[in-house]
């Protein structure tokens, strides 16, 4: 005789109960935002010359600093990952820094870092980054890159050390070890690290608000968009632009999700 | 499986640990030293966390000692880079590149050794028919069995004729069945390749089926434990 279905326990859901209402309210959220304007104000608000502008350097200021976050990230995670050092406790709550300080600190810090010698002698040696495009992506950087610092320093941990062992005794160099084995079985890590990294860099807006300025046309990303157009009223353009990047952000989350699986 | 001599030409090394220390907090060994005769399957015993891996990974140059020598032959190796100690090293579980297929891991040591293609695919061949692995090449590791995984890592660690073999408890992982069928292999490769090898385990089954000389490692010691006449 088939054994009855077994009923969930009281403590399994009021469990989901919990999970069931949060999961309730943040599609709440969304269905409001998504049906507050009809598609031809969001047509009119995305035709608009500052938001196009806005809606390119953001796809590119956030690509640029994935990009650095993950050259910063593949090095200094494999670091925390592998190496032994005194004082490694530091380096790693130093590293988390970018993480708990309050955004809009971050960005005061960039900009007085910009006013001591140190900063204008960076700035006379590689490019001004003070209320430009490069400030821009140094915020997104500053920020995005500790993130990414994070999930390649979870990847390595993961991926065991003794495949590198096995190359070195092969006649590989340590480098050449990390090269040819560790990175191509690092390649979902290396893709989820740039993509929290780009992920974050959307949504930056305090340091870049403070370090680069929020002029039009020159160094507006999306969130400063929605932020001028509210300050002036305009609420359809705003909500336009809070659904582009919500649509981004979802990309990106099922692109970590499902491709994730397969690379 | 093909029963023919494959590494004609090949001498096989004496290993010697001379008066090897080494301590890592409170775990320490101190002038640690013995020597296994060249051609010989050296067996080392002792309880987890001994040190014996530590020993291994000294020998694989993994590891830098404290003080003391390791040679191979004639030559101290204690300061060369793991490459260039001429040692094939199987670590427990294999180890397997997880990108790679097996014909891929079989060819790296030649591949990184710059061997041309069609010497690399030779080489490949001869070995993975030696080791029955022939029909495996395009799989990759995960797609492989324990006893397959241990086979690929064997041939992995000989593709670049090796005077050494360094086994890391290879059998741990397998059933009692595959386990006495990889170590037939593994004393006839070692055999057949003139190879001097230092297995480590904590079976004492395995080290009898295995030994031509035993050691038995105890407080950062290593002392013999036995030593069975040589058969062949």
């Amino acid at each position: 005789m088939p054994s009855p279905p077994q009923r969930p326990s009281p403590f399994w859901l009021s469990l989901a109960a919990v999970a069931g209402l949060y999961l309730f309210f943040l599609l709440a959220l969304l269905v409001a935002t998504a049906t507050y304007t009809t598609p031809e104000e969001l047509l009119k608000a995305l035709g608009k010359r500052e938001i196009q502008h806005s809606i390119a350097l953001s796809l590119l200021t956030c690509t640029v600093t994935a990009l650095l976050s993950l050259l910063l990230a593949v090095p200094v995670g494999y670091l925390l990952a592998r190496a032994r050092f005194p004082g490694k406790h530091w380096v790693e709550a130093a590293l988390d820094i970018p993480i708990v300080l309050p955004p809009m600190v971050m960005g005061l810090c960039l900009l007085i870092l910009f006013q001591t010698a140190l900063g204008r002698f960076i700035e006379r040696a590689t490019v001004p980054f003070t209320y430009t495009v490069f400030g821009v992506v140094l915020a997104q950087f500053t920020i995005g890159a500790a993130f990414a610092v994070r999930t390649m320093r979870q990847t390595f941990d993961q991926l065991s050390a003794r495949p590198e062992d096995v190359a070195m005794t092969l006649g590989c160099t340590r480098a050449q070890a990390v090269w040819l084995v560790t990175l191509p079985a690092a390649k979902r890590g290396m893709f989820a690290a740039a993509s929290v990294a780009w992920a974050r860099s959307l949504g930056e807006f305090g340091p870049i608000l403070v370090f680069a300025g929020a002029t039009r046309m020159k160094t507006e990303v999306l969130p400063t968009t929605v932020w001028l157009e509210l300050s002036v009223g305009n609420l359809e353009a705003a909500v336009a632009v809070s659904l582009l990047m919500v649509l981004c952000a979802m990309g990106v989350l099922a692109a970590v999700k499902w491709l994730g699986e397969e690379v | 499986m093909s029963e023919q001599p494959a590494n004609s030409g090949q001498q096989s090394a004496r290993i010697s640990f001379e008066r090897v220390a080494w301590s890592a907090g409170t775990f320490r060994l101190e002038s640690v030293s013995f020597a296994i005769p060249a051609g010989n399957y050296a067996v080392l015993m002792g309880k987890t966390g001994c040190g014996k891996t530590t020993l291994l990974e000294i020998l694989c140059g993994l590891r830098r000692p404290a003080d003391g020598r390791v040679l191979i032959g004639e030559r101290d190796v204690t300061a060369l880079p793991p490459g260039e100690r001429g040692i094939g090293y199987v670590p427990q579980d294999g180890a397997m590149f997880p990108t790679m297929t097996v014909r891929e891991q079989i060819g790296f040591a030649l591949k990184i050794r710059h061997w041309s293609a069609e010497t690399i695919t030779a080489r490949v061949q001869e070995l993975s028919g030696q080791l029955g692995v022939a029909h495996l090449l395009d799989r990759l590791p995960q797609n492989l069995s324990g006893g397959e995984r241990q086979r690929v890592a064997l041939g992995r660690a000989l593709a670049a004729k090796p005077s050494v073999l360094l086994l890391d408890e290879p059998l741990s992982a397998l059933d009692e069945e595959l386990r006495d069928e990889l170590a037939a292999l593994l004393k006839r490769v070692q055999r057949e390749f003139s190879l001097t090898a230092l297995h480590i385990t904590h079976s004492r089954r395995e080290a009898e089926q295995l030994a031509d000389v035993m050691f038995r490692m105890e407080a950062g010691q290593v002392t013999a434990a036995q030593t069975k006449v040589c058969g062949g």
